[in-house]
């Protein structure tokens, strides 16, 4: 397969979540949502039972893939900034470390300025933490380690699934 | 792309529907929604022209249940088939795991199946993948009408390679699951292969 299948373990996990719990108290926001660029929902912090997450998940990919072809059509790498008004809630879509969406619902509490501010610093952090993800990825790739769970699935397994 | 979570024991996987205008892309994931749980689909989504043609896609997110502890999920896109729409058909194939070509069995729209399954090629090929080795099926839709060709030159033309095949009626549901169901289990072999 041409692109990495993106793989998320325990620790990397907390890790991401500790950084987006406290982006969203320090921006202030309602919401945020970390999604895959293929649309998976990777992680939500905040108040996500009012929302439809893996609709949201889906959505927000297709957005940043429609706005990276338009970017693309004048010239330019992608559009790493996207901002949504709203009457009263307003969403900062953002691309972290060129593969992952981040997602920040906010309303008049917040600000533009101040979730752009924060948004910066928690994306550096963010990066780092997929990177070392990628690497440990690869790593165990490398080392031909492979505790993934499909490997001894059986036909019957699958069959399982379908009856 | 799978996307395999082990902190939240999760496994999410992309299956798109591809095929020609009016082939019957989105009545495919309509029956599905329809004759699925409540527990196990989340809301369907159209992205669609007043219309009703298919815009930009349509997504049906599906839990199939749990293998090994892991609860598996299918992501269901369509792209729109329109010509025109090439743009955003390229969009929706990243990181897709598996292909369902929708074929419109009926005479006058042999053109336009040989067409579109060029372009899934064309298109797939552009983002890194190879048809031949992605998990793909085909379905020969709208077996119901009168002036349809026989199944035998439907496969000729387009499944040349011979991948499961299907005939089906997505407006009744005939073959639509076993045309899902086929493509889902071919990605989970795919996966347990440790692709």
């Amino acid at each position: 397969m041409s692109t990495q299948q993106m793989v998320m373990y325990d620790e990397e996990f907390k890790e991401i979540n500790e950084v987006i719990e406290r982006l969203l108290k320090e921006a202030n926001a309602k919401v945020i949502f970390l999604v895959d660029k293929n649309g998976q929902l990777i992680s939500g912090v905040g108040d996500t039972e009012r929302f439809d997450t893996t609709s949201l998940a889906s959505l927000t990919a297709g957005n940043i893939a429609a706005t990276g072809g338009l970017a693309k059509l004048i010239g330019e790498k992608e559009f790493s900034i996207l901002f949504h008004e709203g009457e009263k809630d307003n969403l900062h879509i953002s691309i972290v470390g060129g593969r992952v969406i981040l997602v920040v619902l906010f309303d008049s509490r917040s600000s533009l300025g101040l979730v752009r501010l924060r948004v910066k610093k928690s994306s550096e952090e963010l990066s780092s933490i997929f990177d070392k993800l990628m690497r440990k990825a690869e790593d165990k790739e490398r080392r031909g380690v492979s505790d993934f769970p499909f490997a001894e699935i059986t036909d019957d397994d699958i069959d399982n699934l379908f009856s | 792309m799978s996307f395999i979570n082990y902190a939240s024991r999760e496994i999410n996987c992309k299956i798109v529907y591809y095929g020609p205008g009016l082939c019957g892309k989105t009545t495919n994931l309509q029956y599905v929604y329809q004759k699925t749980a409540p527990d196990a689909k989340g809301k369907m989504i159209s992205l669609a022209t007043e219309t009703e043609r298919t815009l930009f896609f349509d997504f049906l997110p599906l839990a199939l249940g749990e293998i090994r502890g892991f609860k598996t999920r299918f992501h269901l896109y369509t792209v729109p088939g329109q010509v025109f729409y090439d743009a955003s058909r390229k969009l929706i194939l990243k990181g897709v795991d598996g292909v369902v070509f929708v074929a419109d069995s009926q005479e006058e729209r042999m053109d336009a199946n040989i067409e579109s399954l060029d372009n899934l090629r064309i298109n797939l090929k552009e983002q890194g993948y190879d048809l031949d080795k992605l998990p793909y099926v085909v379905q020969y839709n709208k077996r119901d009408l009168p002036n349809i060709m026989t199944i035998e030159d439907l496969r000729t033309e387009l499944n040349p390679t011979k991948v499961p095949d299907f005939e089906a009626c997505a407006t009744v549901g005939e073959g639509v699951f076993e045309t899902l169901k086929s493509v889902a289990k071919l990605i989970l072999i795919d996966l347990k292969k440790g692709k």
